[in-house]
């Protein structure tokens, strides 16, 4: 209290303290940052402002005297002070360039319904079309092309293929050695396996992938004999390498934080030390571990050099051993030959604010879970 | 817990334990721990393997040169300016993480109210932002640092081409200062946090303002805890690859970065490079083996030191305590 | 003391990060990946030759260079495909004028069998059709009665693009089409795989067999040698460009372009594994 006083007399220390505070600000501002501006890149696709038609409505550059000044701006797409700053030979030339798109199309596609349809609509994006050249409706992600196919179902199947298979192969690994280590191993290999397990974290995931390009997918073709080398299978485990440090020293610290006292009592009536720490610990600690499988998902679920260096293919396919393409892989691989501004580029951050969205749910409710766990476990203790 | 140890329950335990073989408990304790050896046995042949091959074709020329034209070819490239470009992205991201970072961990433990629903929203974001995937990192990046701050600086610069609006070492060091942010604030409070609230009662009783006190007092303590926090933070962000994929790195440069707003090549991105476009993956594979191993010796090289660090921290503080 | 240290540190930096307003390279050039490694040699040549002109190369992708080109960040713009009607309308928005188009060297795309596959020729159409999986075994092409097991790029390549364009008639690859992260994944892949088709520069290819190619049943079948490439007869050839805004083509930039495209320019070409323009092409 007696600092609160100092407060009016000491101006510099005031100064310092609002400074303090307002750098402090900067998690939440950024968060909120990220929030804006990935959603603002994103935002003509969630409105269905963007059109993607192959085939546009065009009016021949010969007419452009019957037009109004106003329509022609409609016309081109300029904002009014754009519009004034243009003479006439250029929007004259802006037509001929519209019109040249008309006659780049080959002339086969003229009649498809397929070039009047604005791809990046909802209904293109979400459920399954039958284009044409296809013999029924599909969901395909094809963006590059005359006709854009932005269908995003497959990238999620990829995104949750490769997730779900990581996290079937880390979670109960993880789980089980989170639950020797605190609870069944001497002092001292406790001491040592922990830092060594977190030590797979310290790998990047640039050569977690590099690993599994080179090494891991010829081991498993020959031992599974499958035949695509590079698939979803490989994918996952390499991304379960990635998972299992997370969940780990997650599960771990759930696991540690609940008190001797529960373990004394149970040894102290007669049970064995797994039965202590199978059925006293770990119910206890289950949130913690539930939570710890959470945030392991948004790790994988995020997780993009891996999955990008094993495999790529927009296959719709649930069979793990095809290839997948996951949302993360489509952002990183495609954004570099995408036209800022242009459909393609805003689609990929759409997909960039799902994945933020999903992903912080998956933070927040493992946030929530864990505390709530603490809580209890400390009031009890 | 200091109780007496009182021999009664555990031989009791013993004798009954011995009396029949307990299988459930033998096939539970093998059980976990095999899948702790799994993951020990997991990271020891990634290591190996990267060690063992990378090797044989590390030396020191490869380490000092700068590839001309075609780095896919094993008797002439070398990784000089990927090093040089992952440390000085790494170092410029430091530079903007530690001091916002240490701000932000000093207001959370020394002046924010612990039960105000305002430090408990600014915990809850630093916890997000820790989670949010690398490649979001790179799409804000992307969308803020370079179209919106570094557009905005070229119009208002009135720079003669474009300077500030494209990829740079700048852009791609603050877009994984964000990214990093997390880590250093949680490394910076646990190290306030573990310091005896008695030293800041008797600097503040000798008259000293609570300014003074965490400047003098406070921060010398807790800087090795500063120091593994910057260290882990440079140790994650040195093996990073998608953030910087659209906010700086660069395929081929044939220069030396010199200057904030140049493109850089970088480790990580380069063995993604050397892994999935070489034009003869066989003949690449030497060298393809010994950019790993450079990477993963700078970062297990950081990730060391930052062990050490706070080993010895705690050694010193378990003395004071 | 440490506080106030830190603010001139940081003061400092950001001080220096403000005036190091770069001295800009005389002439900037940025695009496509693939291009990368060419534009850097003749940048070499270049500049050995003509110490006082520096040259900065960058990659970043075609999309990335077209999107420089708009903003007027670079100079020359490197592109492994043709401009595009949408991209023209832009840079017109942004500069009134429409880019300048040059033809810089040419690249050849082979289509790889494995070395025991005895099908040694085929045409553009049977192409086309065993990567949209209407062929979908060998016997219908003279081979082995082997299911064809379909190898193609990732869909953000250049080489994708251009396949899919000139080959498939802008036709969707098959669904059952495997994706490989680079041309040397689809070569190893290949070099492994008996029953396996693949496509990739011309410049790549060790271990795997070349197909040779026919424009249509009728013609006469042609190996990807620089030969068949640079006089038209092997079909499936692309061009790469460099475009560059009109009001800065003078000059430098505008000597560069004219070397560039000359025979001492050409030469490089060759050096770095592309083919260099037909003699009525250079000036």
């Amino acid at each position: 209290m007696g600092i609160q006083r100092g407060h009016r007399a000491r101006p510099l220390e005031w100064l310092a303290e609002r400074v303090i505070f307002t750098i402090s600000l900067s998690a939440i501002m950024l968060i909120l940052l990220i929030f804006i501006f990935v959603g603002r890149e994103a935002l003509p696709i969630f409105l269905g402002r963007m059109d993607s038609a192959l085939i546009q409505e065009t009016i021949p550059p010969e007419r452009m005297n019957e037009l109004d000044p106003e329509e022609l701006r409609v016309y081109l797409d300029l904002s009014p002070r754009q519009f004034a700053g243009m003479d006439r030979d250029t929007l004259q030339m802006l037509m001929e360039v519209r019109q040249e798109a008309l006659e780049e199309i080959p002339p086969e596609q003229l009649n498809d319904p397929d070039a009047h349809a604005n791809t990046t609509a909802w209904r293109y994006l979400l459920f399954p079309h039958q284009w044409s050249d296809y013999d029924r409706p599909r969901y395909i992600w094809q963006p590059i092309g005359n006709i854009h196919k932005y269908n995003i179902v497959p990238l999620i199947v990829g995104s949750l293929k490769t997730t779900l298979i990581g996290l079937f192969f880390a979670v109960p690994i993880s789980v089980g050695a989170a639950i020797y280590v605190s609870q069944l191993a001497r002092p001292r290999v406790r001491e040592i396996a922990k830092p060594t397990i977190e030590l797979l974290s310290g790998i990047p995931s640039v050569v977690v992938g590099f690993f599994a390009l080179l090494v891991m997918a010829s081991v498993f073709q020959a031992v599974f004999q499958y035949e695509t080398r590079l698939n979803a299978f490989v994918a996952g485990i390499a991304l379960g390498f990635a998972v299992i440090p997370v969940v780990f020293s997650i599960a771990e610290d759930a696991l540690t934080s609940v008190p001797r006292s529960y373990t004394q009592g149970a040894l102290a009536l007669g049970s064995s030390k797994w039965q202590a720490a199978w059925h006293i610990v770990l119910p206890a600690a289950l949130p913690g571990v539930f939570a710890a499988v959470v945030l392991g998902f948004g790790r994988a679920i995020g997780e993009t050099m891996i999955v990008l260096m094993v495999c790529s293919a927009s296959v719709m396919s649930w069979s793990i051993f095809d290839s997948a393409r996951s949302i993360t892989t489509t952002i990183a691989a495609e954004m570099a030959e995408a036209v800022a501004g242009g459909h393609h580029y805003r689609m990929l951050f759409m997909l960039g604010a799902v994945l933020f969205a999903v992903t912080f749910v998956a933070n927040l409710v493992g946030d929530i879970v864990i505390h709530r766990l603490k809580r209890k476990l400390e009031g009890r203790s | 817990m200091n109780r007496p140890p009182n021999p009664a329950p555990p031989d009791s335990a013993k004798s009954f334990r011995s009396e029949r073989f307990d299988f459930a408990s033998f096939f539970f304790t093998g059980l976990t721990g095999f899948a702790t050896l799994l993951i020990v046995a997991i990271l020891a042949v990634i290591l190996l393997n990267i060690v063992v091959q990378g090797w044989e074709s590390l030396s020191w020329r490869f380490i000092s040169t700068i590839p001309k034209d075609n780095f896919f070819d094993p008797a002439s490239t070398g990784v000089l300016p990927m090093i040089v470009g992952t440390t000085g992205r790494v170092f410029v991201m430091t530079i903007f993480v530690l001091p916002v970072g240490v701000i932000t961990a000093i207001y959370l433990t020394e002046y924010a109210p612990s039960t105000s629903p305002l430090t408990r929203f600014i915990r809850a974001a630093v916890n997000n932002l820790a989670g949010v995937p690398s490649i979001v990192f790179g799409l804000f990046g992307l969308g803020f640092f370079i179209n919106f701050v570094g557009r905005n600086l070229d119009a208002l610069l009135d720079s003669p081409g474009p300077t500030w609006g494209q990829p740079a070492i700048l852009w791609a060091s603050l877009t994984l200062a964000v990214m990093t942010l997390p880590v250093v604030i949680v490394a910076t409070e646990e190290s306030l946090r573990a310091i005896p609230p008695g030293l800041r009662e008797a600097s503040l009783a000798l008259g000293a303002t609570k300014l003074q006190t965490i400047l003098r007092v406070v921060l010398p303590q807790a800087l090795p805890g500063i120091m593994t926090g910057g260290i882990l933070a440079v140790s994650r962000a040195a093996g990073e690859v998608a953030p910087i994929l659209f906010t700086g790195v660069a395929y081929y440069m044939a220069n030396l970065p010199s200057k904030l707003t140049d493109q850089f090549m970088d480790l990580g991105y380069h063995v993604y490079v050397l892994s999935t476009q070489s034009p003869n993956i066989e003949q690449t594979r030497p060298i393809l083996y010994a950019t790993v191993l450079v990477l993963l010796m700078l970062t297990f090289a950081l990730n060391f030191t930052a062990i050490l660090i706070r080993a010895r921290m705690r050694k010193k503080l378990r003395a004071l305590g | 003391m440490k506080a106030k240290n830190l603010i001139t540190r940081i003061g400092l930096c950001l001080g220096t990060a403000a005036l190091l307003l770069p001295a800009r390279a005389d002439i900037t050039v940025k695009g496509s990946d693939t291009m990368v490694i060419l534009a850097q040699k003749w940048a070499e040549v270049y500049m050995a030759n003509n110490p006082s002109i520096k040259i900065q190369v960058t990659g970043g992708g075609t999309g990335t260079g077209f999107a420089a080109l708009q903003n007027q960040q670079t100079d020359l713009c490197n592109a492994s495909r043709k401009i595009r009607a949408k991209e023209i309308e832009t840079c017109i928005r942004a500069f009134g004028k429409r880019p300048t188009e040059y033809r810089v060297a040419l690249d050849g795309l082979s289509v790889y069998v494995n070395a025991e596959n005895p099908v040694s020729e085929l045409t553009v159409e049977q192409l086309e059709l065993i990567f949209t999986a209407k062929i979908r075994n060998w016997k219908e092409l003279g081979g082995p009665d082997l299911p064809i097991t379909v190898y193609s790029r990732e869909n953000s390549s250049g080489t994708y693009e251009f396949f899919k364009e000139h080959v498939l008639q802008g036709k969707d690859f098959a669904a059952s089409a495997q994706t490989m992260p680079g041309t040397a994944a689809v070569l190893q892949a290949v070099a492994k795989d008996p029953k396996g088709i693949g496509y990739g520069g011309a410049a790549y290819g060790a271990g795997a067999k070349h197909l040779n190619i026919k424009k249509d049943e009728a013609s006469p079948a042609f190996e990807p040698t620089e030969e068949n490439v640079v006089n038209g007869a092997y079909p499936i050839s692309r061009h790469l460009f460099i475009y560059v805004n009109p009001a800065l083509d003078k000059g430098d930039v505008a000597n560069y372009l004219k070397w560039i495209r000359s025979d001492e320019g050409q030469a490089v070409v060759k050096d770095v594994g592309y083919f260099p323009l037909p003699a009525n092409l250079r000036r």
